[in-house]
């Protein structure tokens, strides 16, 4: 994917914004922010990003690529809307955060170990094996995704939930080998492989 | 003007009038004390029937002078609007009744308000007369405007569709003043607001300027007369009667007479050669707006070129405030308030052209007033000009190009931009004449250093534009930054000088869809003035009113205070000094009378008498009674209807107050303190508008005037051997329902702790 990464530099040149405009979901919206500020005053989680969306969409206009696509920051969103809801513009802030963190992805510029970059693939990769989400794969993987010393003390800790669980039959340890699928698990696929052909296509005729 | 007084009075006892208090002794009051020789009573006395019954008394000739007794002045003025004859209004409603609570123990008292009102209403309207038009006026539907710009020629354009032949005196060789070099104009309409979720649907782009037909349809106008390379030479007379000298190089002056005038001078751009920090003047491609657009004329929809090489402008940058919004030396302080939108419609040529030109604006606070307002600045977002929020510090070339410097305030760094063109967002200039009090500063100087310093700011300032032959000077009067003064809140168009209107840009920055608005405004009030004039009317806020102020020679002590104090400049003086008062400049406040220290300046229907004679019927309780009397002097404009109106919310004044309504502060006469004072008054409190800078006073300058001549009156209470606290001046405004009250409340707490006055006999 590092290519796709230079094809789209070669492209754009420093026209960042153009670029985020064709290529990143809702990016359309970005060049309609007045800078008022609202959408980072409203972020909850706000104070932990190093760059606030308001920050965000400054940076692309000021085609500040690197910056905006390996920052962290587009990562933290939680999805509560309150910028969406608050934009006096309008803008869908929330989707425009997800749209740079994919876009971010396929090139390949994702920081090393962000955790929520990090737990998005494995969640993927988990619900790609049977077309559900195996909860239980999912909470191991989690537990002892920083090794298994780590995972170890995780797992003794939520000892007792897991218990629970198992005795009032919310969790099946079974799920633990295999696991059950959707009804028509190879439709289900068939599905995938073809999106990941029209997105490929896409790409094609849109990157390089 | 009848010959014999006739005095009637005209008691009503609706309105609770007639529940709350003893009606029989108030009418005794008229008739004995007051020496009416008949009261009426009326239960709804402004019903047609009690209208008539007035009338009908008038018509019989049974009544010239009449005292109604009732509401407020300022209720029920149709009703009571009789002609020919004078009118005294005593406020038994708003003034007694329902600022007084409806209790037993508070009786007595509210009946002693109410006896004082009847009192103080049968005194003043015995030293009233009739108000008569002088005879001087007659009509002139001519109308003068002054100013060849999109202001001055909607101006004419809108007198003449309204029938009144106009004059409009251009000083350059064409029509259009400092707008005629636009390509396009911002839009004057806003989005549709209709569309469902389509808020940038149908956004607004710049439009054809449309000042080439306006110039057509002037020039087609027969009602217009157009003077080109004009200028005034001099302007004299009053409303009605203007006289105005045309020097047009065209050919001999002409003199012409005028109802009314318009000054739609426009503005001047700023000059760019103070800003040397942008490069300007340095290389060709820094413009400034006003720059641009005679390159995107000249372009005429090719692709803009760079004025240095030609090369087509591939990037181009726009500097917002450019020598504005500053303290620095030769900026402007103030905001222009067209620049951002017309920026942004610049930047959209460029888009237009090319879409991959990069066109980015470095603005601070973006302000974009108008129609199309937020939705253009929308509209421009959407063809992709970048808005950067950044202050620029400086210009460089770099190369055969440009770099611009500046502070990105979002991401809170300096940077810079490489581009071809640098355009700097510069402000207006009002182009206006000299400060008309600079000129008088000159005269009226005390010392040799003071004139001389009076001389240097005469010395830089601009030509006359009205070349008036007031005794205040040649041109209007100007508030701040070289604005005219004109009553900003309530009458915009109206300036110190009555009779000439002032819009555009001229009286404050505007773009060029409101500088059209206020010509629409102006030209109106120019016809008002110029029909009130013909009748002796004043124009407003006595709207209307036919007296004006006359002096008793023999009395004047030539001292020139009424021609020096009057706000409108409506005094002249003559040979021997004595003031000669035009009438139909006069708006009639009573600065004059209120300034003239011999007391021999008055109205037909307001003197020093008629308030002296109200302050004189009040009946002064003894020391001991514990019944100290207030004299409130209150604005009419602002104060007055404040207390009515706090009496209609029910809020309770004291009932040791007489509230007697006054034109305006500046009307005050020193007399009626220390009168009022020396016949037992314990306190005094005068309500006027808001004052300087930030004014509301209805007539400029005469809250201020009040204020200054009352900071002495502390002086004469210690000669008194009183305590300053008895006169006490309070800024009012309509709004201060609770304040106005209350203010007059603590007079009465407050005399309670100092003790009553010892004037009492």
């Amino acid at each position: 994917m590092g290519d796709l990464n230079t094809a789209m530099i070669e492209k754009y040149r420093n026209r960042f914004l153009k670029e985020v405009e064709a290529n990143v979901e809702e990016g359309e919206w970005v060049k309609m922010c007045m800078q008022c500020g609202v959408c980072s005053g409203s972020c909850p989680l706000g104070k932990f990003w190093e760059h606030p969306p308001q920050e965000i969409f400054m940076m692309i206009r000021a085609g500040k690529r690197d910056e905006v696509l390996s920052s962290e920051s587009v990562w933290m969103c939680t999805s509560c809307y309150n910028c969406i809801v608050r934009c006096p513009r309008e803008l869908p802030i929330t989707h425009i955060m997800h749209g740079l963190a994919h876009y971010a992805k396929r090139l390949g510029l994702v920081p090393k170990n962000q955790p929520t970059a990090k737990f998005a693939q494995m969640f993927w990769d988990n619900l790609m094996v049977k077309g559900r989400v195996n909860e239980l794969k999912l909470g191991l993987n989690l537990y002892f995704m920083n090794g298994i010393g780590d995972g170890v003390k995780v797992a003794l800790k939520n000892q007792k939930i897991g218990l629970g669980m198992l005795k009032s039959k919310r969790m099946n340890p079974l799920e633990a080998v295999g696991g059950h699928a959707v009804k028509d698990l190879k439709g289900f696929h068939a599905v995938l492989k073809k999106a990941q052909e029209l997105e490929d296509k896409r790409l094609a005729d849109h990157g390089a | 003007m009848a010959v014999e007084k006739k005095l009637a009075g005209y008691l009503c006892t609706g309105c609770g009038i007639g529940e709350r208090l003893d009606t029989s002794q108030l009418v005794n009051i008229a008739t004995r004390e007051g020496k009416f020789p008949s009261v009426k009573q009326h239960a709804m006395l402004c019903s047609p029937e009690g209208v008539k019954l007035i009338q009908d008394d008038i018509d019989a000739g049974e009544a010239t002078h009449l005292m109604i007794a009732g509401c407020s002045r300022r209720s029920k003025v149709e009703a009571f609007s009789f002609r020919n004859v004078a009118i005294s209004r005593a406020n038994l409603r708003e003034g007694v009744i329902w600022a007084r609570p409806d209790t037993p123990e508070n009786t007595e008292t509210t009946q002693e308000m109410a006896d004082d009102y009847i009192r103080m209403a049968c005194a003043e309207v015995k030293f009233m007369t009739v108000p008569t038009p002088s005879g001087e006026q007659e009509l002139n539907k001519n109308i003068l405007v002054v100013g060849g710009g999109v202001t001055g020629m909607t101006a004419a354009l809108e007198t003449a569709a309204a029938g009144y032949p106009v004059h409009l005196v251009c000083d350059e060789d064409v029509l259009g003043g400092v707008w005629k070099d636009l390509y396009k104009r911002v839009p004057f309409r806003a989005a549709a607001s209709d569309v469902p979720n389509g808020r940038d649907v149908d956004l607004p782009g710049p439009e054809d300027p449309g000042i080439a037909d306006m110039i057509e349809r002037v020039l087609a106008n027969e009602r217009i007369t157009v003077h080109l390379n004009a200028k005034l030479s001099k302007t004299s007379g009053a409303p009605g009667r203007f006289s105005a000298d045309i020097d047009r190089s065209s050919g001999p002056t002409v003199t012409e007479n005028f109802g009314a005038i318009v000054q739609a001078s426009d503005f001047k751009p700023y000059d760019a050669n103070r800003l040397p920090e942008f490069g300007y003047g340095k290389t060709p491609d820094v413009l400034t707006n006003f720059e641009l657009e005679r390159l995107a004329k000249a372009a005429n929809g090719g692709p803009l070129k760079r004025p240095s090489d030609g090369k087509v402008v591939e990037s181009v940058a726009f500097i917002q405030c450019a020598g504005q919004r500053s303290d620095k030396e030769g900026h402007l302080p103030y905001c222009s308030g067209f620049c951002c939108t017309e920026s942004i419609k610049q930047a959209m040529y460029f888009r237009e052209q090319n879409p991959d030109c990069d066109t980015t604006i470095l603005f601070d606070d973006l302000r974009t007033p108008g129609a199309a307002g937020e939705d253009f600045y929308r509209c421009g977002q959407q063809a992709m000009v970048t808005f950067t929020k950044g202050q620029a510090s400086a210009v460089v070339q770099n190369g055969k190009g440009l770099k611009v410097q500046f502070k990105d305030l979002i991401l809170n760094e300096d940077t810079e931009m490489d581009c071809d063109l640098v355009v700097l967002a510069t402000g207006q200039v009002p182009n206006n004449g000299p400060d008309p009090y600079a000129q008088l500063a000159v005269d009226e100087a005390e010392s040799e250093e003071e004139k001389e310093a009076a001389r240097q700011k005469l010395a830089v300032a601009p030509p006359s534009i009205l070349n008036l032959d007031y005794r205040q000077g040649t041109d209007l009067p100007q508030l701040k930054h070289g604005f005219l003064d004109s009553h900003f809140i309530c009458f915009p168009y109206e300036t110190r000088r009555t009779g000439i209107y002032a819009a555009g840009p001229v009286r404050r920055p505007m773009d060029m869809k409101q500088a059209m608005e206020d010509a629409v405004g102006a030209a109106m009030k120019a016809i008002q003035a110029a029909e009130s004039a013909a009748q002796g009317a004043a124009v407003h806020p006595r709207v209307g009113d036919l007296s004006y102020p006359s002096f008793r020679k023999e009395g004047c002590t030539q001292c020139k205070r009424c021609t020096v104090e009057c706000p409108f400049g409506a005094i002249n003086e003559d040979e021997q000094r004595y003031p000669v008062f035009n009438e139909s400049r006069c708006r009639r406040c009573g600065t004059c009378m209120g300034a003239c220290p011999v007391r021999v300046i008055s109205f037909e229907n307001y003197s020093i008498d008629s308030v002296n004679q109200q302050i004189k019927a009040v009946d002064i309780p003894d020391e001991f009674s514990e019944k100290p009397r207030i004299l409130c002097l209150a604005c009419e404009n602002d104060a007055y209807p404040a207390l009515d109106m706090a009496a209609q919310a029910g809020i309770e004044t004291t009932p040791f107050v007489r509230v007697v309504p006054v034109r305006c502060l500046g009307s005050v006469s020193l007399s009626w303190i220390t009168d009022s004072l020396n016949s037992g008054y314990d306190g005094i409190v005068l309500m006027g508008c808001r004052r300087d800078e930030d004014y509301q006073c209805h007539f400029v300058r005469g809250s201020a005037i009040a204020a200054e001549r009352l900071s002495k009156v502390g002086d004469t209470l210690t000669q008194l051997n009183l305590e300053p606290e008895r006169v006490v001046v309070h800024e009012v405004a309509i709004t201060d329902l609770a304040r106005a009250p209350r203010l007059l409340n603590e007079m009465a707490e407050m005399i309670g702790k100092i003790g009553m006055s010892p004037f009492k006999f």
